[in-house]
């Protein structure tokens, strides 16, 4: 009896397994773009004209960047044709778990990117000779401040300071630590290579970041709760990006995005392929079509991130590129701390320091 | 005759079985093996290792948050205790029928909604620029609003609100049964509420009273939303550790480790819950 149920439990089992083969070798033309990208990212009037063009559906699943990992790393590269990693969180993802493919240039229409922000994430991509991401959205973190209320805050430092105690916030995320960094004189990417000057200025933002806790009011963890919290005058400054920035400067003139005098940092998002993508020639596809330059303008104008295509300021809506004249003037753009990629263990340290600054009193 | 018959009934068996193997073998038992695995692997290098609950109990930091939400937990649930036992005191005994009904839908309606709904609630209400602060405010008792949210005691208020129901209900399952005649002759006696609480209704609803504490317990443990929003800044609760560790830090081996290391201190400490109060865990079972 015992056998017969161990047998039939097998039967069962291969069943399963030549189900599984069955979909994987779908037929060449694939009508469908599983998609996972950040929110906003494709707008639906895009996917629909992208439909209309190609006849291909998009499905689109909302994420970020540590899930996107996770999520991958679960299916080792399958589940997704095309996601949206920033480009410092792909090169060492390669190296340890090869959840992305190497991208085909020949297929992407180079000719409609910035050639600056292609160059930047073809070499913080390259793994043994091969880059594997196209620039997609750019953006910045820098302070959102109410000038009205707090017209002192012009640098990350700045928010710790006790005067205006009760009164700001911050995530408790990497960025802090190296935004803190860049403003208290440390040039935390220079460190990256060496982990034990790594660590001793880990330990120094710790002791800094709890000396400051009575200062914060919460670390903020998402957009909305941020947007409230500035909305509501409840925080008059916080480690934001420019976008919350702009959206609350639309309704109240004295908030606005400053870009610290340490330097911006910056990120790219890009298009990555994962390794087990079931439709490559559809992933390309959307890659060209998003780029576009009508199609970059548009989506830009409505979420107003910084796109990579080079023609899209034509498009722009004239409210739109005043926001960029005046919160990323070329004087800041310079100026900015482009994230480079994070090496292997680094992010194991930096947890440690963000938890013991959470767990401190 | 009779050995065919058997045989059809144990196939009928087989054919339900399989279903149940089936799921509890692919989707909870194998997933929990793979994750024992990796909690026994160290990111990079080959080979078995401890080093991932050797960090556990090398750096305080883990332990502490462990000792912190396992102790906040146990507050949590004897102050659901005392609020839940005069409540389904209450609906049992004192309520007429009609009301208790009605007073259970009104235990059960705010379950129907999700538990961050509940917290975003929660948080509305009592916010710097909330609820109970611009009343509060307009009414003259404060001269300016008072930040309510982002400490502990919100916190526990909290998880006691979204724990409740899981305390009453089985309280109530056992209260019902419970004879009133038995307080009656009590009072018949001369005992005192206090002597009538200590020695007869909490001693027969002690069954219930256990299960819904393992419950209570359990739930607050592994709670992640609350403690994470209403908490703030200064809530790190054992959860978001794990949350941490496998989500932002890609970490999956010290996740792993934290995982079971909350399995097996958190049955160790019903195990010595149970043997304090004196309870057999199949009598609260059933």
């Amino acid at each position: 009896m015992k056998k017969a149920a161990f047998l039939l439990g097998i039967l069962v089992l291969c069943a399963g397994m030549t189900f599984a083969n069955g979909t994987k070798d779908a037929p060449a033309e694939n009508k469908v773009l599983r998609l996972m990208t950040w929110s906003g990212y494709a707008p639906q009037e895009l996917i629909d004209k992208f439909t209309a063009e190609t006849g291909i559906k998009v499905e689109v699943t909302l994420s970020n960047n540590e899930e996107m990992i996770s999520k991958l790393r679960a299916t080792r590269g399958g589940g997704f044709d095309l996601v949206q990693p920033s480009q410092d969180r792909i090169s060492s993802v390669v190296e340890q778990y090869g959840i992305y493919q190497p991208i085909d240039y020949s297929k992407v229409d180079e000719k409609q990117i910035d050639p600056s922000l292609l160059a930047a994430v073809k070499k913080n991509t390259l793994v043994k000779g091969k880059s594997y991401a196209v620039p997609h959205v750019y953006g910045t973190e820098g302070l959102v401040v109410n000038t009205a209320k707090a017209p002192g805050i012009k640098d990350f430092k700045d928010l710790l300071d006790p005067q205006y105690s009760g009164r700001v916030s911050y995530r408790l995320k990497r960025p802090t630590l190296i935004g803190m960094g860049f403003s208290k004189g440390y040039k935390p990417f220079d460190l990256y290579a060496d982990p034990a000057k790594y660590q001793a200025f880990l330990d120094d933002m710790e002791k800094i970041l709890i000396a400051a806790k009575p200062v914060v009011k919460t670390y903020w963890d998402n957009g909305d709760q941020l947007l409230q919290l500035i909305r509501s005058e409840e925080v008059w400054a916080a480690s934001a990006w420019e976008q919350a920035g702009w959206k609350l400067h639309a309704e109240n003139p004295n908030i606005d995005y400053i870009a610290p005098s340490s330097g911006a940092l910056a990120w790219i998002d890009t298009f990555a392929i994962p390794a087990q993508s079931e439709n490559v020639s559809g992933a390309y596809k959307w890659i060209n079509f998003m780029l576009r330059p009508e199609n970059a303008a548009f989506f830009t104008n409505r979420e107003t991130y910084g796109t990579a295509s080079k023609d899209a300021v034509k498009f722009l809506d004239p409210e739109i590129a005043a926001n960029f004249t005046r919160g990323l003037p070329p004087a800041v753009l310079a100026k900015i701390n482009w994230y480079p990629t994070v090496p292997v263990g680094l992010e194991e340290m930096e947890g440690k320091t963000l938890d013991k600054i959470k767990a401190a009193r | 005759m009779t050995t065919s018959k058997k045989k059809t009934i144990k196939w009928g068996f087989f054919i339900f079985f399989i279903p149940v193997f089936l799921w509890l073998s692919l989707l909870i038992i194998l997933p929990q093996l793979e994750l024992l695995r990796l909690s026994f692997m160290s990111t990079g290098k080959p080979g078995f290792t401890f080093k991932n609950y050797l960090a556990f109990f090398r750096e305080p930091i883990y332990w502490l948050t462990f000792v912190r939400t396992a102790m906040y937990s146990i507050l949590v649930t004897f102050i659901v205790m005392a609020i839940a036992l005069p409540v389904s005191f209450y609906i049992t005994k004192i309520a007429r029928v009609k009301a208790s009904g009605f007073l259970m839908v009104l235990l059960l309606v705010p379950f129907w909604v999700s538990e961050l709904i509940r917290v975003y609630g929660w948080m509305i209400l009592l916010r710097e620029s909330g609820v109970i602060n611009q009343v509060l405010v307009n009414l003259g008792l404060f001269k300016q609003p008072v930040e309510m949210l982002y400490n502990d005691a919100t916190m526990i208020m909290g998880l006691v609100y979204t724990s409740m129901l899981f305390m009453v209900i089985p309280i109530i399952g056992v209260m019902e049964s419970l004879d009133d005649s038995l307080i009656e002759a009590a009072y018949d006696l001369g005992a005192k509420k206090i002597t009538i609480w200590r020695t007869i209704i909490i001693p027969y609803c002690m069954s219930g009273i256990i299960s819904g504490a393992i419950i209570v317990f359990m739930l607050v443990l592994g709670s992640y939303l609350t403690p994470n929003l209403m908490g703030g800044k200064n809530s790190l609760w054992f959860t978001e550790q794990i949350y941490n560790q496998i989500i932002i830090y890609f970490n999956w081996n010290q996740g792993a480790a934290f995982g079971f290391l909350l399995l097996i201190l958190s049955s160790l400490i019903i195990w010595v819950f149970l043997k304090i109060s004196g309870q057999d865990l199949k009598k609260v079972i059933k």
